[in-house]
């Protein structure tokens, strides 16, 4: 096994600011860019912010930018680059950083609160669903999905337009509108919803989103294209409008949902407030004497105690925040 | 014990990585945008002059057309139905049209069709529209709302160039036939290097537009239920292999479309002499 310099460059910063830091790192044969983060992080620089959990291509939390492409640290080997290259490594671009490479992904967790469950039909007594193989087969595809976000993080329509993100749920919310769509058990009829609610209009088939896929999931092929060929049907194709009135093609019995579907409020329009996370009850009383003794003491020093506090608030609303997401990560992959 | 409290929007982080640079690419992520910019403007340019170079020319002989060489007839003007077409493939005068080329209206369709396509959207959008130019490379506008108003709404329209493209692609089927067919006092089976050349056109013609994801879609994406339409399904899954090549499919139908043409005024010119044998 030979051992070797690695050149690296790792932008290095927060929301405030940063800038590329150049490191040589050793490394060895057979090592990812995770490997050269790690021992970077372990001999050089302690400090470095890095979201990583598997280190086998299946957790989806080490990802990042690795010279310009999105891609995950542990599956992007070093053999790949030329001997001597410097690796420059950066946050995702499209989600804002949370410190060095760790970005806050939470535009993907409300996103996904958007897109309805699944919902079999009523009559089915007992859940004993029976589903053909080839039925079956279809959606496994998107069922795959790490949810690592690189293809959230690649498609231009939110990448270079902050703009577009509350009117485009993105690349891995349209393969899970696929994935219930095509669901011959689903009650839920989504394809307005998709178009109108969710922004696939805004999708020009540039394939990003699948070069990118580590799980090598064909999204644009298997589940945008052919969502933007049922909304065709729905929306842009008088032949088939005509053949479902005089009952050659059957309109939907699917249930209508979203404000595309004309119920509720839009949550593009009217974007719901964020969940409150629930709070222990020893801990309210905590936080209830805290206050109290806040309004006890002088005003001066209220402005101090509050300032005093905010760190520690932050910290641990930043913590909370992380475990509502790791929670709700963990049900989506389900 | 560790202070719990409300997550709150005002919480997260706002901004993204302050990095200028446009992308940090080191790979030649420029060569595929600029291939496709070069063939494509190429084709654009050969195909509009084609398409008006239908001028009836008298000498050697009969009066002729340059875009038919008997018994081949240039793809770009067929189903020839003008009144210059030459009376061998002439499908039907039509006389208000005669002042305009054959190509000008039957182009349109298979136009219609590429420009339409869910490939080549992805293929003129990067390299000439720079949206993006390549993944991960930011776009050079400050704009952007996709398809979802016109003119590019009309991408909605693919469906329909699709069937009118079935048709055309019917005809240019019976001239790759008639292209081994000799009519000069009776019917001759006749071989030249131009049959094989319309007959491959042909194959690619039909390879690409079998792949279509809107056939593909047509023929049994649209339904949920797989194992209740199993002829569907099997049609389906046919078609899902060609659409696999989709990519492959559309560069060499339209490469090979103009290579065609460009034979076949080479041969009804003189500038080169087709090999071939009559029985």
């Amino acid at each position: 096994m030979s051992a070797r310099d690695l050149n690296l460059r790792v932008w290095r910063g927060d929301g405030s600011g940063g800038d590329f830091v150049n490191y040589t790192v050793p490394v060895e044969e057979g090592e990812v860019v995770l490997d050269a983060i790690h021992r970077l992080q372990a001999t050089q620089a302690s400090d470095l912010a890095v979201r990583w959990n598997c280190k086998a291509g299946k957790c989806g939390s080490c990802s990042a930018e690795i010279n310009g492409k999105p891609g995950l640290m542990c599956m992007t080997r070093l053999s790949s680059f030329e001997p001597g290259e410097t690796i420059t490594v950066t946050p995702m671009r499209t989600f804002p950083v949370v410190r060095d490479l760790v970005t806050d992904v939470t535009f993907n967790f409300e996103k996904a609160r958007q897109v309805p469950a699944f919902a079999p039909p009523s009559d089915n007594k007992g859940g004993k669903f029976r589903m053909a193989q080839v039925d079956v087969e279809r959606s496994q595809e998107f069922r795959k999905c790490i949810e690592c976000f690189l293809c959230q993080n690649t498609c231009h329509v939110i990448r270079d337009h902050e703009e577009n993100k509350p009117a485009f749920a993105g690349p891995r919310f349209f393969i899970r509108h696929a994935e219930l769509d095509m669901h011959p058990l689903d009650t839920v009829d989504r394809q307005p919803m998709v178009q109108e609610d969710h922004g696939l209009g805004f999708c020009n088939i540039t394939k990003c989103c699948t070069d990118v896929c580590p799980e090598h999931i064909k999204i644009t092929d298997n589940a945008i294209i052919p969502m933007k060929e049922r909304v065709v049907d729905r929306k842009y194709d008088p032949l088939v409008f005509l053949g479902s009135k005089i009952g050659l093609f059957k309109s939907t019995t699917r249930q209508q949902v979203g404000p595309a579907g004309g119920l509720g409020p839009s949550p593009i329009k009217h974007p719901a407030p964020p969940t409150p996370v629930a709070v222990p009850e020893p801990v309210k009383r905590a936080a209830a004497a805290k206050r109290t003794a806040a309004k006890q003491a002088a005003p001066a020093k209220k402005t101090t105690a509050a300032k005093k506090a905010t760190p520690v608030r932050k910290a641990a609303a930043k913590k909370t925040a992380a475990k509502a997401a790791s929670a709700t990560r963990r049900r989506s992959t389900r | 014990m560790a202070t719990q409290t409300v997550a709150t929007q005002t919480d997260r982080p706002t901004a993204r990585a302050a990095i200028k640079a446009r992308h940090l690419r080191t790979d030649r992520w420029w060569v595929d945008p600029l291939i496709t910019f070069i063939v494509f403007s190429a084709f654009v340019i050969y195909g509009t002059w084609a398409a008006f170079d239908h001028a009836t020319v008298y000498g050697n002989g009969a009066p002729h057309q340059w875009f038919y060489s008997k018994p081949y007839l240039s793809p770009f003007y067929s189903p020839c139905f003008a009144d210059g077409c030459p009376s061998d493939v002439n499908w039907g005068a039509v006389d208000i049209w005669h002042w305009l080329s054959p190509a000008l209206y039957i182009l349109i369709i298979p136009l219609g069709f590429r420009a339409t396509c869910y490939y080549y959207r992805r293929a003129y959008y990067r390299a000439y529209w720079f949206s993006p130019p390549a993944c991960a490379v930011a776009e050079p506008h400050t704009k952007y709302t996709g398809e979802t108003r016109f003119p590019l709404l009309a991408q909605n329209l693919h469906r329909y160039f699709w069937y009118g493209s079935l048709i055309v692609g019917g005809v240019l089927a019976y001239d790759s036939v008639t292209a081994f067919i000799y009519t000069d006092h009776g019917y001759h089976f006749f071989i030249g290097i131009g049959s094989f050349v319309l007959l491959i056109n042909t194959i690619l013609i039909w390879g690409y537009l079998l792949g279509c994801h809107s056939c593909r879609h047509i023929t049994a994406g649209r339904i949920n239920n797989f194992s209740k339409h199993p002829l569907r399904y099997r049609w389906w899954t046919l078609v899902s292999k060609l659409n696999h090549w989709h990519r492959h499919w559309a560069w060499a139908s339209l490469i090979w479309i103009a290579l065609a043409d460009l034979y076949i005024r080479l041969v009804s010119n003189g500038t080169i002499t087709d090999v071939h044998h009559i029985f």
